[in-house]
């Protein structure tokens, strides 16, 4: 039987590897953008402004798409929410205290990555990264944080509220967009400004401020889950 | 010249530490390894010109999904030594 089985699996990886032998011997690299990445490349500096062609396609053009990805995070945060919800009446254990060199490092270092992951969501219209990578930064910065301060309690209140305002003017504003401009997410609501500043691009800088910090209380508030499940007990299991 | 060879090094680092996560038997190792290959990922994402894919992958990859495999165990423990 398990001579069968791996001889079976041999064939399966077998098939595998021929099916991407053929895709690797057939494959010639593209010299040419095809139409609708030359249109990008070519129109999109001058239509949104935007010096990092990949934030005014994810932003702009394809903006919806964006939103949509926002709120599969956010599903996804309330559902780990949910799952890991604990009773009121479970006991709390004490975690052990953190080490004197982890609370001295993360003092020096949570202010410096903490401006990293802004400075990538504020530059994403002129820099490589934007709204997710900073975003995720800045989680990373929160889970140095909850490790430095093991045995403190940490309220949810401030992540919610920023979560919760900073999706509803990301709506507000693409909205505001369908009145003002074009089309849902235009960024034309705010002048383009010189091509390759700080202000420049429209509105794209602060939607990608707002999605910056969405994400960024979004994987906290998954991480803050994880967090609190740690000290605590059922009484029941 | 010099990209190929860095490339093929990651490349043997990523494989290696791939082995290493799945028949390691200690798995606070093995979570660390998986960590490293997404460490490895974003360099080769660096090499290959996708900086923001990089940035993504050495955030998400190699610090919160560490943390979060870490909870998890942290979690299991407990529940272990309780029965």
């Amino acid at each position: 039987m398990k001579i069968l089985k791996n001889s079976l699996l041999l064939v399966v990886i077998g098939y595998m590897a021929w099916m991407m032998f053929n895709l690797y011997k057939d494959y010639d690299s593209r010299t040419a953008l095809n139409d609708t990445a030359s249109y990008y490349a070519e129109i999109g500096p001058d239509e949104t402004g935007a010096a990092n062609l990949v934030t005014s396609v994810v932003v702009t053009y394809r903006g919806l798409d964006t939103l949509g990805e926002v709120t599969i995070l956010f599903l996804t945060a309330a559902i780990i929410g949910l799952l890991l919800r604990t009773e009121k009446g479970s006991r709390l254990v004490p975690l052990r205290a953190s080490s004197e060199f982890l609370i001295t490092a993360a003092r020096v270092l949570i202010p410096m990555i903490t401006l990293i992951g802004v400075y990538i969501f504020i530059n994403g219209h002129l820099t490589p990264g934007g709204g997710f990578q900073g975003g995720a930064v800045l989680a990373s910065t929160f889970i140095l944080l909850l490790i430095s301060i093991s045995n403190k309690k940490l309220g949810h209140r401030v992540l919610e509220f920023t979560e919760a305002i900073s999706g509803f003017s990301f709506v507000l504003i693409g909205i505001l967009g369908i009145i003002l401009a074009s089309g849902f997410l235009d960024n034309h609501i705010l002048p383009l400004g010189k091509f390759g500043t700080l202000f420049s691009a429209g509105a794209i800088p602060v939607i990608y401020s707002l999605i910056g910090l969405k994400v960024g209380a979004e994987l906290s508030t998954i991480i803050l889950e994880f967090n609190q499940i740690q000290g605590k007990e059922d009484e029941v299991s | 010249m010099i990209q190929t060879i860095l490339i093929i090094l990651i490349s043997v680092v990523m494989l290696v530490m791939a082995f290493v996560a799945i028949y390691h038997k200690n798995l606070q190792v093995a979570v660390i390894a998986s960590g490293i290959i997404s460490l490895f990922a974003s360099v080769a994402y660096i090499f290959l010109a996708a900086p923001d894919v990089a940035i993504t992958e050495a955030s998400i990859g190699s610090v919160l999904t560490v943390a979060i495999f870490f909870y998890v165990l942290n979690k299991i423990r407990h529940e272990d030594i309780k029965k």
